[in-house]
């Protein structure tokens, strides 16, 4: 499993993030996003959304737990938030054999369902109100690209 | 026309009975947010299941109470989307089912066009109407110029209105739907609290608060650090206040930009008694501008809604 921990001061830096994720993205690739209310999950998703050419606002899924944008590949942006516990039923995982990008946020509540090779974040937020962003996965390619462009954010 | 609406786009089954876009001959409203209570918020397997269990029974309750048969509906309106899958295709199933089975046609209804069409039982539209949609998973304002024609001039960038609700009543470990609940306790407090009132410069119509979900963790975050006690009900109070003040500042603005006559307010958070006051207050110093609320009762998710704005969809497309 590789790890790569980051350090995100503003909600621009958050935005910038997601673009440099979404800059290496592929088919199918599933990112699961934990951490608390307000760590920026969203935020996060709105950059990753802009590195695949999508126009339209992203906003939270809460509610409707899953938004789909057209863009240089289909964002599926998934929020299980009020999902307390899966029956595999509701069939969310289909979302992962897509050839898009899928995004997760409050993964843990439905982990049983990632694929294997998912790309882990999990977001904390510190004294200072800053963002701490661990990501880990065992797609160790991706993770050599993300570790070569991130390298402003390495703590 | 007498349409037979079925909603089932999340936590509600409900089926209505609608004569004319105006006349609601029943109305029967299924719902689950008492399974859902002890989970915190909605459950999609456990909200389709029950749809399934429920939909037979309410659509015979529905035409029992509206004393008439199958024979006598003219045509079928269903919720097509916004919603959960699972929980949307149950209705559209047992529309599709009975449009096939008693050759009826069916119409697909958008659900926040419902939401907006709830305030026709209450009053006509005089046009342009600014219909203020505010819901768990929706805050826009829309535009519209005659029936059936929308036009999204703001939304919100991050969390909508009725979701952020939810998560400060979480927050602040007071219960779940957060909306009511807070309301409550706000008309009990002082807004003491200094919240950002996020209006994201002069001339926006869009809407973010997930900047005040984050200053209300933090704000409790630091009350704790500091072993200070938190006052609920001046919190509650204060966000709302954060909450309705831009609500209100760009409905009004746009009411003047537009030349809007009339201003509806549409979904889940209509029912906000704090919401209803400060709009009334606001719309009482504007010459020549209605305000209409639908009634409690088709605030939240329900058929009739659907039943009327099929109505004018059918007669639009005529
Ligand atoms: N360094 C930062 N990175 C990201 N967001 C930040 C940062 N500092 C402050 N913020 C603020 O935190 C909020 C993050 O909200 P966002 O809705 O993205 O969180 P989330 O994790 O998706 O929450 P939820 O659990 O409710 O879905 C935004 O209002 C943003 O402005
Ligand atoms: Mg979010």
């Amino acid at each position: 499993m590789d790890k790569l921990n980051l350090i995100i001061k503003t909600e621009d830096q958050m935005i910038h993030l997601g673009e440099l994720i979404g800059s290496i993205c592929y088919p199918k690739i599933v990112f699961a996003m934990n951490g608390n209310l307000g760590a920026g999950k969203t935020t996060l998703t709105k950059g990753l959304g802009k590195a695949l050419g999508i126009k339209r606002t992203i906003n939270s899924p809460t509610f409707t737990i899953m938004k789909v944008y057209e863009g240089t590949m289909p964002l599926y942006h998934l929020d299980v938030y009020r999902i307390e516990n899966s029956d595999s039923d509701f069939e969310l995982e289909e979302y992962f054999d897509l050839d898009g990008v899928s995004v997760v946020e409050w993964a843990d509540n439905i982990s049983d369902l990632l694929p294997n090779n998912t790309i882990y974040l999990h977001f904390t937020i510190n004294e200072v109100g800053n963002r701490l962003v661990e990501i880990t996965s065992t797609d160790k390619e991706f993770m050599e690209k993300l570790e070569s462009i991130v390298g402003e954010y390495l703590c | 026309m007498k349409i037979l609406a079925i909603e089932s786009s999340c936590d509600e089954t409900s089926v209505a009975i609608v004569e004319d876009g105006k006349k609601v001959l029943s109305n029967v409203v299924f719902t689950q947010i008492d399974i859902h209570t002890k989970f915190g918020g909605v459950v999609p397997e456990i909200a389709s299941r029950h749809h399934i269990e429920k939909i037979t029974y309410v659509i015979e309750e529905a035409l029992n109470e509206a004393k008439i048969t199958i024979d006598e509906i003219d045509k079928i309106a269903v919720t097509a989307f916004p919603g959960l899958v699972g929980s949307l295709m149950v209705g559209i199933n047992a529309a599709k089912t009975i449009g096939l089975c008693y050759n009826k046609e069916v119409i697909m209804v958008d659900h926040i066009h419902g939401h907006i069409y709830a305030n026709y039982l209450e009053s006509d539209f005089k046009f342009p109407v600014l219909a203020l949609v505010v819901s768990g998973g929706h805050t826009e304002l829309v535009l519209m110029k005659d029936h059936m024609n929308f036009e999204v001039i703001g939304e919100t960038l991050d969390d909508a209105v009725g979701e952020s609700y939810d998560k400060v009543a979480r927050v602040v470990k007071v219960g779940y739907p957060g909306g009511p609940i807070i309301d409550k306790m706000a008309a009990l407090g002082e807004p003491t609290y200094a919240l950002p009132h996020v209006k994201l410069g002069k001339d926006s119509y869009n809407f973010s608060f997930s900047g005040l979900k984050s200053a209300v963790i933090n704000l409790c975050n630091k009350l704790e650090m500091k072993g200070e006690e938190l006052n609920a009900n001046n919190l509650a109070a204060s966000f709302q206040d954060a909450v309705l003040d831009v609500l209100c500042e760009k409905t009004i603005r746009a009411t003047k930009e537009f030349g809007a006559k009339q201003i509806i307010v549409a979904g889940g958070v209509a029912a906000n008694k704090g919401l209803r006051k400060i709009l009334q207050e606001a719309v009482d110093e504007l010459d020549d501008v209605i305000l209409t609320f639908p009634s409690f009762k088709y605030c939240t998710d329900n058929a009739a809604m659907i039943g009327v704005a099929a109505y004018f969809q059918d007669k639009v497309v005529k």
